[in-house]
């Protein structure tokens, strides 16, 4: 279809000759090259893919750890509990060492589910994976402490694994100094595992600044959504 | 094609034309009248770039439309007669220069007499009647190589004398080029200014989690697709000589700074480090690019060639640096810094190192963008939770306030830094302001297909 579109194109300059001057033929010799190039440049065109999420979301592999939930929840009793609301509770974070699958009753569990990674298991504290900010601040409250101390022991025990912090603002004021707000967040949280012994090499922040809204509406609480870092494992 | 859709805010007019055929566009040397006038426009860098673009990318576009309000102090009374022009040349030539003369602010329009070419003698006891200070007649013929011939010529009724005029030998996709370089030399006779009519622009636009960094003319119409993504684009920026963009990707879902050739659609990763890299500025040698990386920990400017070499770091604090922004001799850097802990704006000498505070109103002042012309410095300042975009003139130090929206952002100088091309957010559609550098006159672009945004004044043509 493009080729059918710059033949059609290309035809009434390249096709038909009317005996014009040498100046005149060199602009038709650069105009065919130039052509030619777009054609290859069609071909390089990047084309990105269109669907995939800049967020890792783990909808899909807890959909696929359900069959394995149940084989895993008398493991990961303990830890449900304190998942299914919020991170008050430091013993949550303990129990995420077994999530990282070394031993203790979630890792077993983990075991007899066929390999699961720890990852994905929703009740597991590393389920949780965005911290907030207020408005205007660039520190992680304490009650986000728990989530990083799971984080940080999961990738100091999984040495292969990697994560990158996205850090996101809200979308008032210029994007590029949103954008530097953002990694000021990520930064912040990056700092958090770093101090908890995660190698530099594990651990990328990055920001999406305003771009990438969680919600757009114009609102309190859309701004407060917005103002977030998020633990992504690619 | 791409099309656009202008319109003046108290009246309508369409004169967005589908062009088929890509072709050269040269200016004849003729000898006589015509070569005293004659400046070699060459092959310009906009058609190597319709050529690959449009074939790539011509299954759709988002339609836009240009809205304009305001009027200029004095205006000069200039009639554009409608071209003597055979019925085979496919646009109104005259009608492109009308439009553009008076979206210029510059000129106001007499009504014509009637159809005049260029070599006709005018009526200029009836022009002069009419007010009209200066008259434009012209002529197009279809050529035997399908091409046209254009040609124009302006003439001073007071004086009763041709003052200027050009002949154009332009294939059917250029002519509305040919209009926007005749605006040029009309324009730069009568105000002793150089024109923007035949500039472009760059800008983002988002449709259906789709972005687009296009390019069109300064008039919105001819947009070209250079990179369509579904991941954001931001910060495109001009090379010097316009044939580049540096912008910012986050296709790899981090921001990573590219630059892309125009003609080729070739691009390259400038900065690709660890972290975040964004805020691409243009040395004005072409040769490097100011970025913002963050391998330190916060965003901090550095200087890069742009094979990725030679990196440089420019700003050394605890705090952000960003948005940089050269000034046109090359010797200095506006930024935005968080260092006096709010955002203001800054300026370090390339030289010494030595930095100075230059905003001090206000918590939020960010974006500078010095004009090409050295003369005046625009940024966004947030003034009783709004943002707005403020000119200062840097010799008296005078502010100026040139937009009213509230949430206006990137402004971007116009070559001749008489306008600012700003983005703003409008019954919640994003869409673009060409504004003139004192906030007289204003013009609205806008798609209602999609937002426009990130706005980036491409540099005069060769």
């Amino acid at each position: 279809m493009i080729q059918s579109q710059l033949t059609a194109s290309a035809e009434p300059t390249a096709g038909r000759s009317t005996a014009p001057s040498v100046a005149r033929n060199l602009v038709r010799i650069g105009f065919t090259a130039l052509l030619v190039t777009g054609l290859v440049a069609c071909k390089s065109t990047v084309k990105l893919d269109e669907g995939a999420p800049v967020e890792s979301r783990d909808a899909a592999s807890m959909a696929a750890a359900d069959a394995a939930n149940a084989a895993a929840r008398a493991g990961a009793a303990g830890q449900a509990g304190l998942d299914g609301r919020g991170l008050d509770g430091r013993s949550g974070a303990g129990g995420a060492g077994g999530a990282g699958g070394t031993g203790g009753a979630a890792g077993m569990a983990g075991a007899a589910a066929g390999n699961r990674d720890p990852l994905a298991d929703p009740n597991s504290p590393l389920a949780k994976r965005s911290i907030y900010f207020d408005y205007d601040s660039y520190a992680v409250r304490d009650e986000y402490r728990a989530t990083i101390d799971a984080h940080a022991r999961f990738l100091t025990s999984e040495r292969s694994r990697r994560v990158i912090v996205q850090g996101n603002t809200d979308e008032r004021g210029s994007r590029e100094y949103n954008l530097a707000l953002g990694q000021k967040r990520a930064e912040a949280v990056r700092r958090s595992l770093t101090a908890m012994g995660v190698p530099d090499a594990q651990v990328e922040a990055v920001s999406l600044g305003e771009e990438k809204p969680r919600t757009s509406a114009q609102d309190e609480a859309s701004f407060a959504e917005n103002r977030r870092a998020d633990l992504v494992y690619p | 094609m791409g099309r656009l859709y202008c319109a003046l805010l108290t009246s309508s007019t369409d004169v967005a034309v589908a062009l088929p055929f890509p072709s050269a566009l040269r200016m004849l040397a003729k000898p006589g009248f015509w070569s005293t006038v004659a400046r070699a426009i060459g092959v310009p860098l906009s058609i190597p770039l319709a050529i690959g673009v449009a074939a790539c990318y011509s299954e759709s576009h988002a339609q836009m439309r240009i809205d304009v309000s305001g009027v200029g102090g004095s205006q000069i009374p200039i009639s554009i007669a409608p071209f003597i022009a055979d019925p085979k040349v496919p646009i109104d030539i005259s009608a492109v220069v009308r439009s553009d003369l008076e979206r210029s602010g510059a000129f106001r329009l007499i009504a014509p007499i009637g159809p005049m070419s260029d070599t006709a003698t005018p009526d200029w006891a009836g022009l002069r009647a009419r007010g009209a200070d200066a008259v434009v007649g012209g002529s197009a013929v279809r050529l035997a190589n399908q091409s046209f011939d254009v040609r124009f010529r302006l003439y001073d009724t007071a004086e009763s004398k041709a003052v200027v005029g050009s002949a154009f030998e332009a294939g059917a996709p250029f002519l509305r080029t040919v209009g926007h370089r005749i605006s040029d030399q009309i324009y730069e006779r009568l105000t002793g200014e150089k024109g923007n009519f035949s500039t472009r622009i760059a800008f983002v636009s988002k449709e259906s989690g789709r972005y687009r960094l296009n390019i069109a003319d300064w008039d919105g119409e001819n947009v070209q697709t250079a990179l369509t993504s579904a991941e954001p684009i931001i910060s495109p920026r001009w090379s010097p000589d316009g044939s580049r963009l540096a912008y910012v990707s986050f296709e790899s879902r981090k921001p990573v700074v590219y630059v892309q050739e125009l003609d080729t659609q070739k691009r390259i990763k400038v900065a690709d480090f660890k972290g975040s890299n964004s805020a691409p500025a243009w040395a004005p040698d072409g040769r490097s690019l100011a970025v913002v990386l963050t391998t330190d920990g916060l965003s901090q400017i550095y200087q890069i060639g742009l094979d990725g070499n030679n990196l440089r770091r420019i700003t050394r604090s605890s705090s952000i640096d960003t948005e940089p922004a050269f000034s046109s001799d090359g010797q200095s850097i506006w930024f935005t810094s968080d260092r006096g802990g709010s955002p203001q704006v800054y300026r370090v000498v390339l030289s010494s190192g030595e930095t100075q505070r230059v905003t001090f109103g206000g918590t939020y002042n960010v974006t500078p963008r010095p004009s090409p012309d050295g003369r005046l410095l625009s940024y966004v300042s947030r003034r009783d939770g709004r943002f707005l975009v403020v000119v200062r003139d840097l010799s008296s130090g005078s502010e100026t306030v040139v937009s009213d929206g509230g949430r206006d952002e990137s402004p971007s100088f116009s070559p001749n830094s008489r306008w600012l091309l700003y983005s703003t957010v409008n019954g919640g559609r994003e869409s673009l302001i060409a504004v003139t550098a004192d906030g007289r006159i204003r013009q609205r672009l806008s798609s209602p297909a999609s937002d426009v945004r990130e706005p980036a004044w491409g540099p005069a043509p060769n």
